[in-house]
């Protein structure tokens, strides 16, 4: 089975304005929703209160708020999770009282407004001081990732292919936290580990493209960076979407099949595989070629001696 | 020859496939619910309790799979988790109260794999539920507890050596000391120097008086710190054994941070309250001879004294002097008195303690002591958008009895609030008071259910994911697809051989690690396939097409994998918890995917196409 089955030659390099296009818009919307709205922070970061229980018997959220809100937490989110049977409580960082024993009020309000014990799935509190400290570092590990990635691409290729990598995976990563921010979806430590391993998917995407160019210019002695680029990325296009169908279906199995926890997870990483995907095609390799990458640049350094060690 | 491997490389791969099925094997056995006990002091449990326990069981007609001794500690494994509790209600109270009886999941791994150090993989508390704590100490507070010993050893010191001062007081951060003239001060200031050598003297200016101020200096400070923090662990460690929880995690997190988990433990608000409490005792002689309703009405106590409260908020005047607090206490047990049958906390004092109290009651016979429960209670408020940290410590009197007698090394307290308000009592005082209060600053509990569900979750996502790949891996590549399938399979085994040999923590989102990896593993294979069909197309033969795919597809595929591991080292440093748990998963099906996809499927077609004539390939 092949997807192509010769070689291709699709002009993508000719579309590149019409794509660079696209890649302005989205991430002028990502870059206003982001600095307008900003993302909507789960709990790790903003810090507060969450609960997680199981009632015996299916339950309605407008009794669950009102016990609440006399039990003095107005300001209780709730919702059911899955069934009718399962309710998620989450408490704001309270001025008052925001600390541990906060769940155990909750918990015990709950129980006294449904008059029998309740299964108690899950707790997370976080303190006001540690969601600050890990907003802060994730914000700096988001950072070394990059900063390690451009290095290590500036040791293994020219400049301007380097700064073209880099470009495209920041372009992937502000796509993603802006489609987080556009769509209000929780933002909490699983979904910030999600975004730094699509920085390094998609720039895996790319540098498999960039590999062939620079294979490509010092094997074809003809056509101009133009033709060069598009025969690499024809070349390599089967396989970047092989691969990329491949990790979406995996992706999406975890979206469906693996549970709540998981959920913010999967839907970083499959919006991240989607545009890195674009981003390797459309965005890297104009990106490189605007940057005036040629021929030249990608020759292998000829060394000037060798013809002299040869000599007897 | 082309397209052959050398033997070794065959032997290692062989060695390699042979080291991952072995290593993960365990993983196939299931755990056993059991129940494990050790004794309260320390010691090993031995053969009589062995038989003790197994007498009880036998008689109660409750049957068990073994029992087993290690580390000092009894292992009796049970057939299913409801005759595990059974027999952990039956032997709580055969036993008696030396002895902790804990429920646990041991591994059924058999013994020959056992012996290799072969184990199952190290679940997380997301996947096996359990309670994670994060505590910060309050090392304000254990600054100003040193400060406070310097006060008293500084006056004591000067009166001793009779200088005469105003006062000594502790400020913020340092300790303030008046004196009437310049001599005084001169004097106080070398004979402190002298003596004292962990206080830093200054002489604050401009004030027009005779001060010395003392503080702390660094060294002393840094001493302070991991003093708090050590000997907080120590005490953490005292409580969570007492508590009967198996497989506990304390470990310090940064300077003052520390990290507690506690798997499989169900009555969080107890854990909490034990974890987190910071009560102790301390013993006071009663003032019999002023006024309390005078004090009280005025809010000022007569030299010497204090006003306390009971629990029922009426005032008490107490002697200021501390006659023993619980640190003196060596062993606390909590019962019903005989007489009243209220709860009371039967102590036992060291040598220091009891001579002090034994000094002090047969001074005393016909007047009254009291007790009181001191508890320090941290919390975090935000204060304008400002994290702002407050200790309050609540102070009751529980107790005030009248002195009988000479009280000696043993003596029973009554006056609380339940018999488990004792047994707690009794616990913290076993285990030693915290050296400086903490805070929970991060609770993260998962009840043993949804532990579970996740784990049956996060299974079937890797299996249908990984399904999935192999069958699309296989129609689209054929018989070269096939042999990736292979590979991909013998890399999970890899992985989770890896896994369980370094017993890293494996989480839920360490599962999404593992899904994400089949995904991207076979991306090296695709590589490879694809050079190798364009080869064919380009007019090569068989055999240079497959040398050539594995050749030039090579250096794409580290590239490729080098830069995703970069962001899992970068994910691992940063990472807490639960994501550092993904970040431990990527990195190993990372590398061990560039292994398998490339050597393992090398292997294969060499064996299968290696040195023959073939006219076409199966890809």
């Amino acid at each position: 089975m092949e997807f192509f089955r010769s070689t291709l030659h699709i002009d993508f390099m000719g579309k590149r304005v019409w794509m660079a296009g696209f890649s302005v818009v989205t991430i002028l919307i990502s870059l206003v929703s982001l600095s307008t709205h900003g993302l909507n922070l789960g709990l790790d970061f903003t810090g507060g209160t969450l609960l997680e229980v199981e009632y015996p018997r299916a339950v309605g959220l407008p009794g669950v708020r009102q016990t609440l809100a006399k039990a003095g937490f107005p300001e209780a989110v709730v919702q059911h999770l899955g069934t009718a049977r399962d309710v998620l409580v989450r408490v704001p960082p309270h001025g008052k009282e925001s600390s541990a024993d906060l769940s155990g009020h909750v918990l015990a309000a709950l129980e006294k407004h449904a008059g029998s014990k309740l299964d108690l799935k899950r707790v997370e509190f976080v303190g006001p001081q540690v969601g600050a400290e890990l907003a802060e570092k994730g914000g700096l590990a988001l950072l070394y990732a990059l900063l390690g990635i451009l290095a290590y691409v500036a040791l293994r290729f020219e400049w301007r292919l380097s700064l073209g990598a880099v470009l495209a995976t920041v372009h992937d990563t502000i796509f993603t936290l802006g489609f987080f921010s556009v769509f209000r979806i929780q933002f909490d430590l699983t979904v910030l580990a999600a975004v730094l391993a699509v920085i390094g998917y998609s720039l895996n995407d790319t540098i498999v493209v960039f590999d062939r160019i620079r294979e490509n210019f010092r094997r074809m002695r003809k056509g101009g960076t133009h033709e060069v680029m598009n025969s690499a990325i024809n070349q390599t296009l089967s396989r970047t979407i092989m691969t990329s169908l491949l990790t979406m279906l995996v992706v999406v199995t975890l979206f469906f099949l693996g549970g709540e926890i998981v959920r913010g997870f999967s839907i970083a990483l499959i919006v991240g595989i989607c545009i890195g995907t674009f981003s390797s095609i459309y965005v890297a390799s104009p990106l490189a070629m605007w940057l005036g990458v040629s021929r030249a640049d990608l020759m292998p350094v000829r060394k000037e001696m060798t013809e002299a060690d040869r000599r007897p | 020859m082309i397209n052959q491997y050398p033997l070794w490389k065959y032997l290692l791969i062989l060695g390699v496939l042979l080291f991952g099925i072995v290593y993960a094997l365990p993983n196939l056995y299931g755990q056993d619910p059991a129940v494990q006990i050790s004794s309260t002091g320390g010691e090993p449990v031995g053969a009589p309790i062995r038989d003790k326990a197994v007498a009880a069981l036998e008689k109660a007609d409750i049957r068990y799979k073994s029992v087993t001794e290690h580390d000092g500690r009894l292992l009796i494994r049970f057939h299913n988790p409801e005759v595990q509790l059974r027999g952990r209600d039956l032997l709580e109270v055969a036993l008696g109260g030396n002895y902790v009886v804990a429920l646990n999941l041991a591994a059924s791994t058999p013994g020959g794999l056992r012996a290799i150090n072969a184990r199952p993989m190290y679940l997380g508390l997301d996947l096996r539920g359990g309670v994670h704590f994060l505590m910060a100490v309050d090392m304000r507070a254990a600054l100003q507890q040193a400060l406070g010993r310097d006060v008293g050893d500084l006056r004591n010191l000067l009166r001793d050596k009779r200088i005469r001062y105003r006062d000594v007081s502790r400020g913020k951060g340092a300790i303030r000391m008046r004196f009437r003239n310049a001599r005084d001060l001169d004097r106080a200031r070398s004979l402190i120097h002298g003596k004292n050598r962990d206080l830093v003297l200054s002489t604050p200016s401009g004030q027009g008086e005779f001060a010395l101020r003392a503080a702390l200096s660094p060294q002393e400070l840094t001493k302070i710190r991991d003093f708090a923090v050590q000997q907080n662990i120590t005490t953490l460690r005292n409580r969570i054994n007492e508590l009967g929880v198996t497989e506990p995690i304390i470990q310090q997190q940064g300077k003052d941070r520390i990290v507690v988990e506690l798997p499989g433990v169900q009555d969080t608000a107890r854990a909490k309250e034990i974890i987190g409490a910071t009560a102790t005792l301390e013993f006071h002689l009663v003032d019999e001879e002023h006024s309390v309703e005078d004090a009280a009405a005025t809010g000022h106590a007569p030299v010497g004294d204090r006003i306390y409260y009971d629990r029922q908020h009426r005032p008490i005047l107490l002697k200021r002097r501390v006659i023993i607090t619980g640190n003196q206490v060596t062993n606390a047990a909590s019962g019903l008195d005989q007489q009243s049958g209220q709860a009371a906390v039967f102590i036992t004092l060291n040598g220091r303690g009891a001579r002090t109290m034994e000094n002090t009651t047969a001074k005393n016979v016909g007047r009254s002591m009291a007790v009181v429960f001191i508890e320090n209670k941290v919390a975090t408020h935000m204060v304008h958008g400002k994290p702002v940290r407050v200790t309050r410590r609540v102070e009751s009197v529980i107790n005030v009895a009248v002195i009988r007698g000479r009280f000696g090394k043993r003596f029973q307290i009554t006056g609380l609030e339940s018999t488990q308000g004792a047994r707690n009592l009794a616990l913290l005082l076993r285990a030693g008071a915290l050296a400086a209060p903490m805070e929970i600053i991060e609770e993260r509990t998962i009840g043993p259910s949804l532990g579970q569900e996740n784990i049956h979750q996060g299974f079937e996502a890797v299996v249908v994911g990984f399904v999935v790949v192999l069958l699309f891996m296989a129609a689209y590549y054929r018989a070269f697809g096939l042999m990736a399938d292979l590979a991909l399979f013998f890399n999970l085994v890899l992985v989770v051989a890896l896994l369980s040999l370094l017993q890293a923590t494996l989480t839920m989102p360490g599962i999404a690690g593992i899904v994400l990896t089949v995904g991207m593993a076979v991306d090296a294979n695709v590589l490879i396939y694809e050079r190798i069909r364009e080869e064919l197309r380009n007019g090569n033969t068989p055999q240079a097409s497959i040398h050539a795919g594995y050749e030039k597809a090579f250096s794409t595929i580290a590239d490729a994998n080098i830069t995703t591991l970069i962001a899992a080292v970068v994910l691992f440093s940063f990472g807490t918890g639960p994501v550092k748990g993904f970040a431990v998963t990527l990195s190993l099906g990372i590398l061990t995917s560039m292994f398998t996809a490339i050597m393992g499927t090398r292997a294969i077609t060499n064996l299968l196409y290696g040195g023959r004539r073939i006219k076409r390939l199966s890809i």
